[in-house]
């Protein structure tokens, strides 16, 4: 009992003078030996494993350490974004399977969000057709495994596809056979770059005429045509250039060779069904992401808002929209984090991605599981803490600030 | 994601204190049953009937151990492993021997910490095609897309020789033979290249075998046979001894039907070899009857090969080169002695 007293006591007198007591049972002294303790702890789990893998190897004899790095490779990597041959080292090879893994991360999430945001306000539509139809697709993707919906679209995308030699011609020189999607490559001219640096500028035109605009509207209530001025800032001038430059661009059509179609830009099927899946399979949480976003704006809002005579469409945009952001970016972000890491099941349909690449070809031919293991996570980790860092950043912004 | 976590696991299995790297026979002995690491189904070499039961010619490697060990060819737990798993479940001590139809090079040999046994199958790597493309010889391959099995020789292989022979392809790889194949079959390659046994194999199971066939070109070595950890000599004797025993059996003619007379035989070279004579088996660990054992229980070479991918099987593969050296093959056993 004395011990409780002490500490109620010097808890309740400032100022008054601690009673001494041994320092196992001051609980000030004590919480900084059992951190101590346990940071002693899980440093030396850490130095255990990490000298008894080491011990292990040497005893086994495996080759350990990061000398393979620059090692020829000697595979071939089929859908490759960055130049890579077979006389490139391990070190390309992970950079051919990074820069796939990005490519499907990245499509897949602009792509997700998209579908998601149609489908979760589809869910909350006054047509009964359309909410029951993204009711069903929400509970059907949600409850079924992804791993089953990727070898579903790998397989059905492959099967339904005709063989090359009835590769179906697209209107516009594309091809369509079982080895994917064909279609003409651009080749651009030495000109070219006056379009682009006119897009650019009209670009930066309609950024800060719009910007002009919304202070001119704040200040005196008058609206500016900033769709009209928009519209020829980024399309009509940078057309006129392109005309008056000669059209510097001009297309490498896809031909159909012996094997295969040669020329045009190859579309990879492993690429369009890792793709397909993640997004639909992503989409289907973020809509209810959305959808949940959207229900927790109250509806005393929009009765405000139509009270003071906005529109549903202003309505949407301006009220409903701005607070149910709040709610939704955090779900968001973890459904990004998501699809990134669900990009692993590539391995499955044959995606030369980060995973099938590295610790797939390369941890086989090198057999140094541990270093390619470890690297493989630390990417990943990176990856995910910089889609967090950027989503926390556009979360602050988005926050209601109270004025 | 599955591979993934067997990868974890056998990092993690690294780290677990002392993996089995020495004493893989008491190991052995004290579970009961070993542990052996086999294909994920070819016919002919490893693959499970519809009870179960393993069947091949790499099976009947482990079956002959446990035969030698046990006296009895049912005590193996046969672990299925794709080619990219295999070497990493070996290290991580989760099976005792590998026999995967697992090619023998220098850098697994080395850098992968492993030995391998005797070569119990001499291949070579080869294509299949579609009979409809008309390609008589793989030079013809010029831009096709062929799939192929990742982290294997093959895939190795097959990049060597079209760089060397300045041909342009594009390679499709999968994690696991069964995807290789029904890629293949689906249309999305030209071609499909793995071992010629292989193909053989894999093509009788094709819907219509008779629309494909195996492209005459052989362009790598493929020598395939048993693969143990490094670090325990007594283990590595015992997986290249029963290669030997069932090679020697089959030059001295003895076979699973005449063993009971065989074990009256005067000659000496039959008395060593089913343990009537000498120590031989107790030099390794095992009893001095573990030749007998293993000819009991699963026969000799000759007969596991006609069996499972010879002419008593679907396969009817020729012995070609696998032949003993006396008949003109590679497959020659050192004395027992």
């Amino acid at each position: 009992m004395s011990s409780v007293d002490a500490r109620t006591s010097g808890a309740q007198g400032v100022g008054v003078e601690k009673p001494r007591v041994a320092f196992w049972n001051d609980p000030e002294k004590r919480g900084y030996i059992f951190q101590a303790v346990l940071f002693a702890a899980v440093i030396y789990f850490f130095w255990a494993a990490f000298d008894n893998a080491r011990d292990n190897l040497v005893k086994q004899k495996i080759a350990s350490g990061f000398g393979f790095w620059n090692n020829t490779a000697g595979f071939d990597i089929g859908q490759r974004l960055i130049p890579y041959e077979t006389t490139s080292t391990y070190g390309q090879a992970f950079w051919v399977g990074l820069t796939n893994t990005l490519l499907v991360a990245v499509v897949g999430i602009v792509l997700a969000t998209f579908l998601g945001f149609i489908i979760g306000v589809a869910r909350l539509s006054k047509n009964w057709l359309v909410q029951k139809l993204a009711t069903i697709y929400v509970e059907a993707i949600r409850n079924t495994p992804l791993l089953l919906q990727l070898l579903f679209w790998y397989n059905a995308v492959l099967k339904a596809l005709p063989e090359v030699k009835e590769s179906v011609a697209i209107p516009g020189g594309s091809f369509l056979n079982t080895r994917g999607l064909f279609v003409p490559e651009p080749v651009f001219a030495a000109n070219f770059s006056w379009v682009l640096y006119t897009l650019l500028a009209g670009l930066v035109g309609y950024v800060s005429y719009g910007r002009w605009a919304r202070l001119k509207q704040e200040k005196t209530g008058e609206q500016s045509p900033v769709l009209k001025v928009g519209f020829g800032l980024v399309i009509l001038f940078p057309l006129a250039v392109y005309f008056l430059a000669g059209q510097p661009l001009s297309f490498n059509y896809p031909d159909l060779g012996r094997f295969n179609i040669r020329g045009g830009v190859q579309v990879y099927p492993e690429f369009v069904a890792l793709v397909v899946g993640l997004t639909i399979y992503t989409a289907a949480f973020i809509a209810e992401a959305v959808r949940a976003g959207i229900q927790a704006v109250s509806k005393g809002q929009t009765e405000a808002a139509y009270a003071l005579g906005l529109r549903p469409g202003p309505t949407l945009d301006l009220v409903v929209i701005p607070q149910a952001m709040r709610v939704i970016i955090p779900p968001l972000t973890s459904n990004y984090l998501n699809l990134t890491k669900n990009s692993s099941l590539a391995v499955a349909i044959g995606y030369p991605d980060l995973v099938q690449v590295f610790t797939g070809t390369v941890l086989n031919q090198t057999g140094q599981a541990v270093e390619v293991v470890v690297i493989t996570m630390a990417v990943y980790l990176t990856i995910s803490l910089t889609t967090s860092m950027f989503m926390n950043w556009y979360n602050a912004r988005k926050a209601l600030i109270e004025r | 994601m599955k591979k993934t976590i067997l990868a974890l696991g056998a990092a993690v299995a690294v780290f677990a204190a002392g993996t089995a790297s020495a004493q893989t026979l008491k190991t052995v002995k004290d579970r009961g049953v070993l542990n052996c690491g086999v294909g994920t189904g070819l016919a002919g070499f490893a693959i499970a009937d519809s009870q179960g039961n393993w069947d091949g010619l790499d099976a009947d490697v482990c079956r002959a151990i446990a035969a030698a060990i046990f006296d009895d060819p049912k005590k193996v737990k046969f672990v299925s492993l794709s080619a990219k798993d295999r070497f990493t479940a070996l290290q991580a001590g989760e099976v005792d021997l590998l026999s995967r139809n697992t090619t023998w090079t220098l850098s697994r040999d080395t850098s992968l910490g492993l030995n391998f046994g005797p070569i119990n199958y001499y291949d070579g790597q080869g294509f299949m095609v579609r009979k409809k493309l008309n390609v008589k010889s793989a030079k013809e391959l010029a831009g096709a897309t062929v799939c192929t099995q990742q982290g294997t020789t093959t895939e190795l292989n097959l990049a060597d020789y079209f760089r060397a022979n300045n041909i342009k392809y594009e390679p499709v790889v999968f994690a696991t033979n069964d995807e290789t194949v029904k890629a293949y079959e689906t249309g999305r390659c030209d071609a499909f290249t793995t071992d010629a046994s292989g193909l053989y194999s894999e093509r009788l199971r094709l819907a219509n075998p008779d629309d494909h066939m195996v492209l005459p070109d052989i362009i790598s070595k493929e020598p395939l046979g048993p693969g143990v950890r490094h670090g325990d000599d007594q283990w590595f004797d015992i997986v290249k001894w029963t290669h030997y025993v069932m090679i020697t059996a089959e030059e001295l003619g003895v076979t699973k039907a005449n063993l009971g007379e065989m074990m009256k035989s005067t000659n000496p070279e039959i008395k060593r070899l089913l343990g009537t004579e000498g120590k031989y088996g107790e030099a390794m660990g095992l009893t001095n009857d573990w030749g007998a054992r293993m000819i009991k229980h699963v026969g000799n070479y000759g007969e596991s090969f006609e069996r499972n991918v010879g002419m008593g099987s679907r396969l009817k593969i020729a012995r070609g080169v696998n032949a003993l050296w006396s008949k003109g093959g590679l497959q020659y056993a050192p004395p027992i002695r």
